[in-house]
């Protein structure tokens, strides 16, 4: 940071340094950040591309069952090119991932690439809601919680939000997935509890994600809500007698949005996870229900598109993260990571 | 030895763990006959006193099979947490002493591996290597790998570089002393708190494998793979999902307890504040409190006298009082003030002395565990001393302006100065944004920002501490003050850049007729600007009057040692400077007498025992002290060479 007397006019050097600090981060950020994520995509490819080449023995016998004739099993080895060398297979294998093309599902005969496409927007659709959820419910609870227990004011509140929220937290999504099927649809019998079909299929799914996330959220943004509301740029603003609209969500919001959304971040990436095994709790049809019983018939061409996808959707989530996070703390921008 | 007691967390988190492993150790020895039989012609059965939580499908009793699932459950969440141990730790803390270019890629690679979920690193090892629960234990290891590296990395690269380690190097501690002694205590909290959290998640991920059908397969079965069973029978027998799905739960809880409690064990400090928390009761602004013990200072009628014409006056004080934490701690003790339209009033004193409180009750400011009485708090005509109505917060808002001592942290990070600058004069004074902004500028250029137009739309780490101050300055007087309160306006900038600020203070007040209050430690600072100077000690007034006044011949012989104390050109070399001996008396210290009298040179008896009042012994200049009368026939050095000197 360059001290500049204002008294006198800034040099004219120092006005253009200001000025390209102004543009060129955000230009050299991205440019960094597409290297990271190519070389993420690749190491995906390559994690789908061993799954097959790893099993143990030969994987053309493996998978063409141990009674299999010998021709049949070497017909698979050649239509699955595990009869070129590694280095081969690799490049051509890339080849195929960079076209979309994973080959065709043992089972079902379809291209994998249209099975996944069919099965890719649940997935994304659920973890997205959630993540809404997540966020909405998540900052709005920590703050109103955080602005309530500020200065350990209200500790009987805090406690009682502290437990609350500790045991929400630790609920693992399928199991809160079957409380919610057991209250809301076997007991009471309001929501469907399987299958996607009208917007009130979509709500129990969604609470199972959302609901530990967002505890575990709401309890960061607590902390962070009364750390804000002790900085000196809160009584400063404070000074300026602004209304609590302005105070809470001009003033704490952004600078709390820095760590919430790091730890969404982190618990989005891990409500995609999470979505792979809530939608087998609710027979959904998307990426995890897919890869389940792709693993279960060792369907192995949709198992590899189904894992490369997945990967790669967590690496974009985390960029896409990363880069609010530099828009809200433009800090980040100039740091080198 | 006399242990510390343990906390009732503590207790409650031993029963748990106690239970958790009697279900593990005995459960199946007792229950598996029970668990495993099957008797079609009690299947489906409701809670009773032969099976307490019914039966399922196949007639066998859900409580015993949950309880003897226990022992596989932890068996295998505990072995996969281990695993993942001994792999990413020796991992992480090679990462860690590697050279900075190969750690920097190691910690990127690392991060990338503890951003992907663990479920689904472990379906792809589980894809590979087919379902079964070796497989889930290894897949679940692989996934909570990236976790122990990324822990023992940050440790390594901290214990390393720690002054501490640096200290027992140099004085020749041998390594395996280091690692016992030093390494091992200061890593084993985090490790342990890790080693637990990746318990909990190994159990939770290892079960929902199962509930996939990808972990533990018939004939055994764990929690997860009876809650998948569970979930086919919801309609029909409900207690066999959800007794596994409470087991789970409450396993999960357990292990993250335990984690904490032994981290706590581990680290002393922590284990000291662990002691029950003291409830810091707080009324913020609470005019009606019970009266302050000691009776106010007696300097209130005189006050009250001089303050006649107090419509007139923008800010007028008297026996304010700030207590902190119930009462306990008291920093501001009976002070009273009054600022005129246009004067520059320096409130002196060392840091402890009030001072700051003072100018934060003034502003209504102070945090919510502080709580302040008076009977005079009136900022511009407003009676501060219960929350004001709308309108007239409305008038303080525009007629009071904050300048703090740290401009780079009062300056909001995450907004554009521009909105800083404006907002309050949109709220307040309804300018639209074209007219707030147009006013920015102005106000901004008179400061001495030039480019005021561009800067607008910077954020604050792109100005310097003295620009982010000017700055602070243009947003006091953007709704046209009549008072700024700057508290410790230019202790954070350098020497050059505060005589700017100051000449800025000044300039201000010329031009628009702001009163300044304005609160400092520097006798310096406040000579340079004040009309009249107050000085603070230990929460109280000791002397009030004009600034030439005060700084040259000052009364009480707090500030007389100050002014000793301050170098000059003449101040012969090689003499030792004179100090004040001793240290003011905490803010929750009981004072009977004069609270300067353990450090005064002339201090007397009397001082210890009777409180001085603030009165006036020269025209318009009052301090409070006993001895004022036979100090005063003391020439004025008297004071300055009969400090008790240290090392004189």
């Amino acid at each position: 940071m360059s001290t500049i007397a204002s008294t006198a006019p800034p040099a004219p050097r120092a006005r253009g340094a200001a000025r390209a600090t102004r543009r060129s981060p955000w230009l050299g950020w991205i440019g960094r950040r597409l290297v990271q994520l190519a070389l993420g995509v690749v190491f995906v490819a390559t994690a789908a591309f061993f799954i097959l080449r790893l099993l143990p023995g030969d994987p053309a016998r493996t998978i063409a069952g141990v009674d299999a004739r010998p021709e049949t099993v070497a017909h698979l080895r050649a239509s699955l090119g595990l009869d070129r060398s590694l280095p081969a297979q690799y490049v051509s294998y890339l080849g195929d991932v960079a076209r979309l093309d994973f080959g065709q599902s043992f089972s079902s005969h379809r291209d994998v690439t249209a099975l996944i496409g069919d099965r890719l927007l649940g997935t994304l659709l659920l973890a997205g809601l959630a993540c809404a959820v997540m966020l909405v419910v998540g900052v709005a609870v920590g703050m109103v919680a955080g602005a309530a227990t500020e200065g350990g004011r209200r500790p009987r509140v805090e406690m009682a939000f502290g437990f609350g929220n500790g045991l929400l937290a630790s609920l693992p999504e399928f199991v809160t997935g079957v409380f919610l099927v057991y209250v809301f649809g076997v007991t009471l019998g309001w929501l469907p509890i399987a299958g996607r079909g009208g917007p009130d299929s979509w709500v129990l799914p969604v609470l199972a994600l959302a609901i530990a996330p967002t505890a575990a959220l709401a309890r960061i943004v607590r902390l962070e809500t009364v750390r804000v509301l002790a900085t000196d740029y809160v009584r400063a603003a404070r000074g300026h007698r602004l209304p609590a609209r302005l105070l809470y969500l001009r003033h704490a919001l952004p600078n709390l949005l820095t760590s919430a959304l790091t730890i969404g971040g982190l618990l989005f990436a891990g409500l995609l996870g999470s979505t792979v095994v809530v939608e087998n709790v609710f027979a959904w049809p998307g990426l995890g229900t897919l890869v389940v019983e792709a693993i279960e018939t060792r369907d192995y061409p949709v198992i590899e598109g189904a894992v490369f996808v997945l990967g790669v959707m967590v690496l974009v989530i985390n960029t896409l993260v990363d880069a609010a996070l530099a828009w809200l703390d433009p800090r980040l921008l100039t740091e080198t990571a | 030895m006399a242990r510390p007691r343990p906390t009732a967390r503590a207790v409650v988190v031993g029963v748990a763990v106690l239970v958790l492993l009697l279900a593990a150790v005995l459960g199946p020895t007792l229950l598996d006959d029970q668990a495993g039989k099957v008797d079609v012609l009690s299947a489906r059965q409701g809670s009773s006193s032969a099976h307490w939580l019914g039966t399922d499908d196949l007639g066998r009793d859900i409580f015993a099979r949950t309880v003897v699932a226990t022992r596989l459950s932890l068996e295998l969440s505990l072995a996969a947490a281990l695993l993942a141990a001994l792999v990413g730790f020796p991992l992480g803390a090679l990462a860690g002493v590697l050279g900075p270019r190969a750690r920097r890629a190691v910690g990127r690679v690392i991060s990338v591996a503890v951003a992907f979920p663990a479920i689904l690193v472990a379906l792809f090892v589980c894809a590979i290597m087919g379902a079964g629960s070796k497989s889930a234990v290894i897949a679940m290891a692989i996934a909570l790998t990236p976790i122990f590296a990324r822990v023992a990395q940050t440790l390594a690269a901290a214990i390393a570089t720690s002054d501490y380690m640096d200290n027992a190097r140099v004085v020749g501690i041998g390594p395996r002393r280091l690692l016992w002694r030093y390494v091992l205590p200061n890593a084993a909290e985090p490790l342990i708190s890790v080693t637990m959290v990746a318990a909990a998640s190994a159990l939770i991920v290892l079960s929902a494998l199962s509930f996939l059908g990808l972990g533990v397969r018939p004939p055994q079965y764990d929690w997860g793979a009876m809650l998948s069973d569970g979930l086919e029978r919801l309609y029909t027998t409900p207690v066999a999902a959800l007794a596994p799905a409470v087991a789970i739960v409450f396993a999960g809880i357990v292990f993250t307890l335990v984690g904490e409690e032994l981290a706590r064990l581990a680290n002393p400090m922590a284990r000291r504040a662990a002691g029950p928390r003291r409830a810091a009761r707080t009324t913020r602004d609470d005019a009606g409190a019970p009266a302050p013990r000691s009776a106010p200072a007696p300097a209130a009628d005189d006050a009250a006298a001089a303050h006649a014409d107090d419509a007139a006056l923008v800010a007028a004080v008297a026996d304010l009082e700030v207590t902190i934490g119930g009462g306990a701690t008291r920093p501001v003790r009976g002070v009273s003030l009054a600022v005129a339209p246009g004067e520059v009033v320096g409130v002196v004193g060392e840091s402890g002395s009030g001072k700051s409180m003072t100018a934060l009750a003034l502003s209504r400011l102070l945090p919510p565990s502080a709580s302040v009485s008076a009977s005079e708090l009136r900022v511009a005509g407003v009676d501060l001393r219960r929350r004001p109505a709308a309108a007239t917060r409305k008038h303080l808002a525009t007629a009071l302006g904050m300048v703090f001592q740290n401009p780079m942290s009062s300056l909001n990070p995450a907004l554009r100065i521009g909105t800083q600058v404006t907002e309050a004069s949109e709220v307040h004074l309804g300018l639209s944004r074209a007219e707030a902004r147009q006013r920015a500028i102005a106000r901004l250029t008179e400061v001495g920002i030039a480019d005021a137009p561009e800067r607008l739309r910077q954020h604050p780490h792109e100005w310097s501490g003295g620009m982010q101050q000017r700055a602070m300055i243009a947003a006091a007087l953007m709704t046209d003050p009549r008072l700024i309160v700057a508290d410790e306006p230019t202790t954070a900038l350098d020497v050059t850049v505060q005589k700017q600020i100051l000449e800025l203070l000044k300039d201000t007040r010329e031009r628009d007729g702001v009163a300044v209050l304005l609160i400092s430690h520097d006798l310096g600072v406040v000579a340079e600007i004040c009309d009249r100077v107050l000085v603070m000690y230990a929460g109280e007034l000791v002397e009030e009057g004009l600034a030439a006044d005060v700084l040259r011949a000052p009364l009480h012989p707090y500030p007389r040692a100050l002014l000793a104390s301050i170098p000059r050109l003449d101040t012969p070399r090689g003499e030792d400077l004179a100090t004040i001996p001793g240290q003011p008396p905490a803010a929750d210290a009981d004072i009977v007498g004069c609270p300067f009298a353990p450090r005064c040179a002339h201090a007397r008896e009397a001082c210890g025992a009777q409180r001085p009042r603030l009165a006036e012994h020269r025209p318009a200049h009052r301090a409070a002290c006993l001895r004022i009368g036979e100090l005063e026939s003391d020439p004025m050095n008297d004071g300055a060479v009969s400090i008790k000197a240290v090392g004189a």
